[in-house]
C-alpha cells in the first residue's frame, strides 16, 4: 500500500464516527446551559471515520516511513541505536502512565524512586554531582544549563560575563541556546586538525567570558585532545564549561565529562540512553552540574530522606522551566536501559560504537575523502567522493542509499566542509550490516563516475521521489484548509 | 555476550585485523591518559528481562493509582484503543526528525494532519509541528510578541495556571525580557487593569481559559484594546475545550497556545505531553519551531516537507528566533488519532458529558452546606470552591478511599489559601461521583 495517498480528511463521511463514550450520566445539565457569547460558532473541520479508517489511515502512511527496525540508519549526530522492547513495556504501566504529578509524594514512591536514582545513575556515568530530569530536549537542556552558568554568575555580583565561547563545529542549537539566555556567542574557528584552536581560544578570553560550549568528540567525531588544557584556560579566566551531551555515545565506558573539567552539561537520552526519537521528540535532555552549581538546578527537584522520596522547591533554584517532571516516561525508559545493561555493559557501548565508526572510515577512505586523518570517536565525517571530477554531491549519494533500503547519513553538517557526510553507526549494529553499507557505500562511488544519472535521479523506489521545496515555501500551504482554498482556486 | 551488542569475538577480531589494530584500547589513543575512566560505574549489575518485569512490579506497588478528580493542566480522559495499537508502530516510535521526505511522508502526514487540526481548533491560519509542552509554548509565544513589536514587556493574567506563569518567568528573566501582571476580579482577568497598564513598551497580552480556576473568561473588548496599543494578544487554552468554546481567532489572538494532554494522552506523572502554538500567516517567520507544508515530489505526486527552516536554529544558530531542535512528533501522533477517532461529534460529547459530571458534583458539594463558591462564573470541566473542611481532613479522607482530587490551590503558593479545586472528566462515572460526596458529607 505504498500508493495509498489520502489524507484523513478525505476519508470523512458525515456521521460515522470512530469513538465509544459512556452513555449520559446526568442529562439535567447541558453545554448549552453557558451562554453562547463563550461558545465557538466557527464550524469544526474534523474527520468523521469509523475506528477501522483510523487504523487502516495511519497503518498505511506508517509504511510510507523509516525506522530503526527498517533498516540500517546511520544518521551522524543522531544515535540511531535499536529502542528496546522492553522500555516500552515497563513505560507502558498503568502504575506510571496514571499518576498525577501533584499526588502526594506518599502515593508516587515507584515514580520518585525511578527518577531518583536515574539521576544517580547519571551523576556517576557523567563524573557530576547533581542531575534534573525536567529539561524536556537536548535544545532545552543547553538553556537550562547556560541559565546555571548565568545564574552562578550573577549569583557571585558578576553581571558583565555574558559570552560563551563556542566553536565553529557546533551543532546550530548551541548559539542559539545562548541567545535565548540573554547571553552572546562567540565563535571561534578550528585548526587544520579539525579541533579547537588553542591560540584562538585564548584570543577571545576575557573577563567578560560567561563559559565556553563544547562537544567532545566533536562533531566531526574527533576527541578534543587538548581538553585538559582547553578547560584550564577557561577556568583561569573564570569560565565555566559546559559539554554538550550530543556526542556522549562514544565515550560510554571510558571518560566521564566530569573528570575532563566539565561543569555543566546534558544529556540526550534518546541518544545515549535509546530511548526512541519518535519521528522528532518527545526526548528528554537531562542537565547535570557540580556540587558548587547544584542549588541552580530548576524546580521541582526530587530529593531523598532515609527511604522516602519528597518533591522540594528551592528559593535558590534557578526558576522552573516544565511544568512537573520534565518527560518523565521517557527517563523511565533510560532507567530501564541502564538496568538492563548494568555496569557490566554500559562500559561497553563506546568502545563498541567507535569500532564500528573506525571500521567504516577506514573502509570507504579509498573512494571518499576523509578530511582529517586518524582515528574518529563514534561517527566519521567524509568530505563527499575523492574523486572531484563527476557532477556527484553528497546529496544525490545520500538520496541514492535510500534505494538501497538504508536511511541516509547526516549531510552538509558540521559546516566546515562543503560537502559532509556524517556517519554514526552506533554499537547496536552487527559487522555484517556494516558490510553491507560500506558495499553499498562503495557501489555508489563507482556509479558516481560510470552512471552519474542514476544518482541524479535517485531515489526512484521510495515512496516519493525528490521534492519541490520552493514550491512549499512559496506557496504556504500549511493545513487542509490551506490546501482545499488552494485546489479551489486552481480550478 | 549482550543481546543489544552483536558483536561476536571472531567478528571484533576481524574489525581490529582490518584497522590494524590489536585492541580497541588503542582508538581512544587520543583520550589523555589522566581522563580515562578505568573502573566500573557504580551502577547495579546488568538484570535479565524477567528480573526487570519483578524490579518493576516491586516499584509499582509502591505508586498508588487514584481516581482521579484533578486537573490543573492534566486531565484524565478517555483515551481510545487506537492510540497505543498505531503509536507504538516503530516506524513512527524510531524514526528520526524527517530531514529526508522521500521515506518520512508517514511522520510529515501526521504533522500536516495534526497542523490542519491545531488550525481549525484554534481557527488561526498556522500551527507548527508542536512544542514541549504548554507552559513553554507560552513562553515561547511570549518571545514571539517580543520580536513581533520589537517590544520587550508582556502583560500576564494572574489567572494563568501558576505552573505557566513559573516557565515563562523564567524564560523572560533569563532573555532579559520584562514583565507585569494584570490583577484579577471576582476570579476573572480584570479589565480595568489591563486598560491602565497597556503602553507602548507592552509586547503582548497573554490569558488563559478555561483560567487556573476553571472559569471560562470571557475577553470581550480585549482585542480592540490591546490591537489598538500594537500588542499582540495571546490566549492559553486547553485545547479540548476549543471543541465547545469560542476559538482564539473568535476572541480575536494573534498567537493561541497550550497543551494537548487532554487529547488522548496519559497523566504520565506529567510528561511527555506536547504544548501547540498557532498563529496568523503574517507572524509565521517569528515563529518558533518545525513547520510542515504541502508540496509534490517531481513526478507530481502529493508530498509533505518541513518548510521554512530558514528560521530555524540549524540554519540561522544565533540569530534564530528560538533554539528549539526537536517537537513533540510521537504526541503530536497522540492528538491527530486521538482527534481522528473523536471527529467533531466526539470531541463535543467528551466536552458535555464532562459538563456535566462536573456539574452534577458542584451542586452536590455546595448542597452540602460544607463548599460554596466564591466566583460564581461559567466553567466547563474544572471548578474552585471554599470549604469550611480543613484542607489536610479533605484530602486524607479521599486519599483513603482512593481518589485524588479537592487539590488545595495554595500548593501553588499562599495567595491561593483556602481554594479547593475539582475536575471531573467523561471518564467519572455516577457512582464515583455519589461515593465522592458522601465521603466530604461524613466530614467537618
Amino acid at each position: 500500500m505504498i500508493n495509498y495517498n489520502k489524507m484523513i480528511f478525505e476519508l470523512s463521511n458525515p456521521g460515522r464516527i470512530g469513538y465509544s463514550l459512556p452513555r449520559e450520566r446526568f442529562p439535567e445539565y447541558n453545554i448549552g446551559q453557558i451562554e453562547t457569547q463563550y461558545l465557538r460558532k466557527d464550524e469544526l473541520l474534523l474527520p468523521e471515520v469509523s475506528e477501522l479508517d483510523v487504523l487502516r489511515h495511519f497503518t498505511n502512511i506508517s509504511n510510507k516511513n523509516f525506522g530503526v527496525e527498517n533498516g540500517f540508519y546511520p544518521l551522524g549526530s543522531c544515535t540511531m541505536k535499536y529502542n528496546p522492547k522492553i522500555n516500552e513495556e515497563m513505560a507502558g504501566l498503568k502504575a506510571f502512565r496514571n499518576l498525577h504529578p501533584l499526588q502526594p509524594a506518599s502515593t508516587t514512591q515507584g515514580a520518585l524512586e525511578v527518577y531518583y536514582n536515574l539521576q544517580q545513575y547519571l551523576s556517576e556515568i557523567s563524573g557530576l554531582h547533581e542531575f534534573s530530569l525536567n529539561p524536556y530536549a537536548g535544545a532545552h537542556g543547553e538553556l537550562v544549563g547556560l541559565m546555571v552558568i548565568k545564574a552562578y554568575h550573577e549569583d557571585r555580583g558578576d553581571f558583565k560575563r555574558k559570552k560563551i565561547i563556542i566553536p565553529d563545529s557546533a551543532h546550530g542549537t548551541n548559539p542559539a541556546s545562548t541567545t535565548v539566555c540573554g547571553m552572546e556567542a562567540v565563535e571561534i574557528v578550528s585548526n587544520e586538525r579539525g579541533r579547537v584552536d588553542l591560540e584562538s581560544l585564548k584570543a577571545v578570553l576575557s573577563d567578560e567570558i560567561a563559559g565556553m560550549m563544547l562537544t567532545n568528540p566533536n562533531t566531526l567525531g574527533i576527541f578534543e585532545n587538548d581538553i585538559c588544557e582547553i578547560t584550564k584556560l577557561v577556568h583561569e579566566a573564570g569560565g565555566l564549561m559546559y559539554y554538550d551531551g550530543a556526542n556522549l555515545n562514544a565515550l560510554l565506558g571510558k571518560v566521564r565529562p566530569g573528570d575532563m573539567g566539565f561543569d555543566v552539561m546534558h544529556i540526550n537520552l534518546h541518544k545515549t540512553f535509546s530511548t526512541p526519537h519518535g519521528g522528532g521528540g518527545p526526548g528528554s535532555g537531562p542537565v547535570g552540574v557540580t556540587e558548587e552549581l547544584a542549588k541552580y538546578l530548576p524546580n521541582p527537584k526530587i530529593k531523598k530522606h532515609e527511604d522516602y522520596y519528597y518533591v522540594e522547591n528551592s528559593k535558590d533554584a534557578l526558576g522552573q522551566i516544565s511544568s512537573y517532571f520534565g518527560n518523565y516516561l521517557v527517563a523511565l525508559r533510560a532507567y530501564t536501559y541502564i538496568r538492563t545493561l548494568g555496569k557490566e555493559n554500559l562500559r561497553l557501548v563506546g568502545p563498541y560504537a567507535t569500532l564500528n565508526a573506525n571500521y567504516i572510515s577506514n573502509a570507504l577512505k579509498t573512494a571518499y575523502e576523509l578530511p582529517i586523518a586518524g582515528y574518529c570517536m563514534h561517527e566519521v565525517v567524509f568530505n563527499g567522493l575523492i574523486n572531484k571530477e563527476t557532477e556527484v554531491k553528497t546529496l544525490d549519494i545520500a538520496k541514492r542509499l535510500l534505494d538501497f533500503g538504508m536511511h541516509a547519513p547526516t549531510i552538509y553538517f558540521p559546516l566546515l566542509f562543503p560537502q559532509s557526510i556524517m556517519i554514526e553507526p552506533t554499537e547496536t549494529e552487527s559487522k555484517e550490516t556494516i558490510d553491507d553499507f560500506i558495499n553499498v557505500m562503495h557501489k555508489i562511488a563507482i556509479e558516481a563516475k560510470e552512471q552519474p544519472e542514476i544518482l541524479k535521479q535517485a531515489p526512484t523506489t521510495t515512496p516519493i521521489r525528490r521534492t519541490d521545496e520552493v514550491f512549499a515555501a512559496k506557496m504556504m500551504i500549511f493545513s487542509y484548509k490551506d490546501y482545499l482554498e488552494y485546489i479551489n482556486n486552481r480550478g | 555476550m549482550f543481546k543489544y551488542f552483536p558483536h561476536t569475538k571472531a567478528d571484533i577480531d576481524a574489525m581490529l585485523k582490518s584497522l590494524n589494530i590489536s585492541s580497541i584500547d588503542e582508538l581512544f589513543k587520543d583520550v589523555p591518559e589522566s581522563v580515562i575512566f578505568n573502573s566500573d560505574y557504580d551502577v547495579p549489575s546488568y538484570m535479565s528481562e524477567s528480573e526487570l518485569r519483578t524490579h518493576f512490579a516491586e516499584l509499582s506497588k509502591k505508586n498508588q493509582e487514584l481516581t482521579l478528580f484533578s486537573g490543573l493542566g492534566l486531565y484524565d480522559h478517555y483515551q481510545p484503543a487506537v492510540i497505543d495499537a498505531l503509536t507504538s508502530r516503530e516506524e513512527f516510535m524510531t524514526s528520526y526528525t524527517p530531514y529526508q521526505p522521500e521515506i518520512s511522508q508517514g511522520t510529515l502526514q501526521y504533522i500536516f494532519e495534526y497542523q490542519s487540526m491545531i488550525q481549525t481548533l484554534t481557527g488561526l491560519e498556522v500551527s507548527n509541528a508542536s512544542m514541549y509542552d504548554g507552559a513553554t509554548a507560552t513562553a515561547e509565544a511570549c518571545f514571539m510578541a517580543c520580536a513581533v513589536t520589537r517590544r520587550n514587556k508582556v502583560l500576564l493574567s494572574s489567572t494563568l495556571n501558576p505552573n505557566t506563569i513559573n516557565v515563562i518567568k523564567t524564560y523572560l528573566k533569563y532573555k532579559e525580557l520584562d514583565w507585569d501582571f494584570i490583577v484579577e476580579k471576582d476570579g476573572v482577568v480584570d479589565i480595568e487593569d489591563l486598560k491602565n497598564k497597556l503602553n507602548k513598551d507592552i509586547a503582548g497580552v497573554i490569558v488563559q481559559k478555561p483560567n487556573i480556576y476553571g472559569i471560562v473568561e470571557n475577553y470581550e473588548g480585549f482585542s480592540e484594546l490591546i490591537k489598538a496599543n500594537k500588542s499582540l494578544f495571546v490566549v492559553n487554552a486547553d485545547i479540548s475545550t476549543l471543541g465547545v468554546l469560542k476559538s482564539p481567532k473568535e476572541e480575536g489572538a494573534d498567537i493561541a497556545c497550550g497543551d494537548c494532554q487532554s487529547l488522548g494522552m496519559p497523566v504520565a506523572f506529567g510528561g511527555p505531553t506536547l504544548g501547540y502554538l498557532a498563529t496568523q500567516k503574517e507572524y509565521v517567520r517569528k515563529m518558533p519551531g518545525r513547520i510542515c507544508g504541502y508540496t509534490h515530489d517531481l513526478e507530481g505526486k502529493r508530498a509533505f516537507v518541513l518548510t521554512l527552516q530558514a528560521r530555524e536554529q540549524h540554519i540561522r544558530r544565533s540569530k534564530a528566533n528560538s533554539n528549539i531542535c526537536s517537537n513533540q512528533s510521537l504526541m503530536a501522533l497522540f492528538a491527530t488519532i486521538y482527534l481522528s477517532t473523536m471527529g467533531k461529534n466526539g470531541l463535543k460529547q467528551v466536552n458535555n458529558l464532562s459538563y456535566q459530571g462536573a456539574h452534577y458534583l458542584y451542586e452536590k458539594l455546595v448542597a452540602t452546606g460544607k463548599f460554596f463558591d466564591p466566583f460564581q462564573k461559567p466553567f466547563l470541566k474544572e471548578f474552585t470552591l471554599k470549604t469550611s473542611i480543613a484542607k489536610e481532613t479533605l484530602q486524607t479522607a479521599l486519599l483513603e478511599n482512593g481518589i485524588f482530587g479537592g487539590v488545595g490551590l495554595d500548593i501553588f503558593g499562599e495567595r491561593y489559601e483556602g481554594l479547593i479545586n475539582f475536575s471531573v472528566t467523561e471518564k467519572r462515572t455516577k457512582a464515583e461521583i455519589d461515593n465522592l460526596v458522601k465521603i466530604v458529607e461524613g466530614l467537618s
